[in-house]
């Protein structure tokens, strides 16, 4: 912290500025997390579910839906869409409308 | 130089001030004032506790009482934003390169040793989420849920981008730079996320590949060992584990420059909610922003003369001045601005205030930059719920 106040106290009004001597150099060597998966979370029950876990948490946690504001049918089937279109997201067609019904039932409004 | 206790916090172990933190928060979970708005808090690899708004990929929010605390940002607490669900969890910086080629007369594979040999630059500068405040817009709009908490001001140690551009050597066809980092899509088909610039923008001054924060290497989540630092732009350009630099001779077409990130081409950048068919330009510079940071909308605050603290930042060209109104924006005082540390770094501001019994106290802020841009009191609405800026207000019970 006492180098930090250092370096940080050379600092000009300006934008990027040379720095002191003493600063940092680009890292060697590997770093490594271990993150933590879905922390516990999944989808409510219901009809449907299977659809929606099968397809959507290949890519991400439920947490992705249930934080999203009470959204309309037509919203939900153009998020559902999207994933399918635009992210390349294998959905089968025929599991379009389960998984549009189910994020409506449990997590939006009719 | 003695710097004050609440310039820089200490990295670790540091307390919240329970009083200022949204909402009611308990030690594990915090509840945000918007429907929808549970949230864990979870201390993730290299961070401790933190808002998770989606554990995967990694979205973690900074609990907004820690911008109370000190002008720079530590990094284990810093904001955590992914798009892809491949994020490599190891990265060897000995063996990490940064490819540049494209539209250049010498392709380059640069090592970090090849880092280490152009001049060293630093800057503190704002990152903060085109996202930042979404759950606020209304009416709301799909997308990551932040509250105001998607944001962070760190000190930044790199080399200029333009020190690499010009070792590659710029064709004249050059039209923008493109940013490639290490994550991926799990399909195939999923657009990889690649953000650009124009190649003025990317030659500027402060536009820096950095490897340390705050002194320190970058956490793994805000992209060891290198990202791209773009001062005074959303966070959408800082391109964290940048593996590849291409220059092209046209405007991006790619997903995320042609059909994400982007505003509406129109005053204010706004338009009537339910609108379509308007025209977009990609999302660009930061708007001037002000927050309280010792009281939470909603919280309490003790009667008598008591001090108000709080930040403010633009895209770069520094805040000119801060007000804030205690009498619904009717009259307008000046608040003290604090240390300078640069044109795009947060920037503290402290105003006394006379808080009285028997009436809720209101007080609101408003910055203004040197642009001359401020903040408006209506906040305009975009489909993405981008650029949120509207100066803030906060009604708290008197004890």
């Amino acid at each position: 912290m006492k180098r930090t106040l250092l370096v940080l106290a050379c600092l000009g009004a300006l934008g990027a500025s040379a720095v002191a001597a003493g600063t940092p150099a680009p890292p060697k060597g590997s770093a490594s997390i271990s993150l933590p998966g879905d922390i516990g979370m999944a989808f409510k029950p219901g009809p449907g579910v299977g659809a929606a876990q099968a397809n959507c948490l290949t890519c991400h946690s439920s947490a992705y839906v249930s934080t999203q504001p009470v959204l309309s049918k037509a919203q939900w089937a153009a998020e559902v869409t999207k994933m399918k279109n635009v992210y390349g997201a294998p959905i089968a067609d025929d599991a379009m409308p389960a998984i549009v019904d189910y994020l409506t039932t449990q997590y939006g409004k009719p | 130089m003695n710097l004050g206790r609440r310039d820089f916090l200490a990295g670790t172990g540091a307390a919240f001030a329970a009083g200022a933190l949204p909402v009611q928060a308990r030690a594990d979970s915090v509840q945000f004032p918007f429907a929808n708005g549970e949230r864990p808090l979870m201390a993730f690899p290299q961070k401790r506790p933190m808002i998770v708004l989606t554990p995967r990929p990694p979205q973690l929010e900074t609990p907004f009482a820690l911008f109370d605390q000190g002008v720079i940002t530590p990094n284990d607490a810093f904001f955590v934003r992914w798009h892809l669900p491949s994020i490599p969890q190891q990265v060897d910086a000995t063996a990490h390169r940064i490819g540049v080629s494209g539209e250049v007369t010498t392709p380059l594979l640069l090592s970090m040793d090849d880092l280490a040999k152009l001049p060293a630059v630093e800057v503190t500068a704002v990152n903060e989420c085109s996202g930042n405040s979404r759950a606020l817009s209304s009416p709301r709009v799909p997308g990551g849920q932040w509250f105001n908490g998607a944001m962070g001001n760190a000190v930044w140690t790199g080399v200029r981008l333009r020190d690499i551009l010009d070792r590659a050597g710029l064709k004249p066809s050059a039209k923008q730079i493109q940013f490639d980092g290490l994550d991926a899509g799990v399909f195939p088909a999923t657009p990889d996320f690649k953000k650009s610039l124009d190649v003025g923008v990317a030659r500027g001054d402060d536009v820096i590949v950095a490897y340390a924060m705050n002194v320190a290497p970058l956490p793994l989540l805000n992209g060891y060992p290198v990202r791209l630092v773009v001062p005074g732009w959303y966070s959408t350009y800082w391109v964290k584990m940048l593996s590849a630099i291409t220059v092209l001779d046209h405007v991006d077409d790619n997903f995320w420059m042609k059909t994400a990130y982007r505003i509406p081409d129109t005053p204010d950048n706004a338009v009537a909610p339910g609108s379509s068919g308007f025209p977009t330009i990609p999302i660009n510079r930061l708007r001037v922003r002000s927050f309280i940071t010792n009281l939470s909308d909603g919280g309490t605050i003790k009667r008598g003369t008591q001090e108000l603290r709080g930040i403010a930042f633009d895209g770069g060209s520094g805040i000119k001045r801060v007000e804030v109104s205690t009498d619904g924006s009717t009259t307008w005082r000046d608040a003290t601005l604090e240390r300078d540390y640069g044109k795009y770094s947060f920037r503290r501001w402290n105003a006394a205030a006379d808080v009285r019994a028997g009436t809720p106290f209101v007080v609101a802020v408003r910055a203004t930059a040197n642009d001359g841009t401020t903040q408006p009191v209506t906040q305009g609405w975009n489909p993405s719920g981008y650029l949120r800026n509207a100066i803030e207000t906060y009604k708290v019970s008197v004890s």
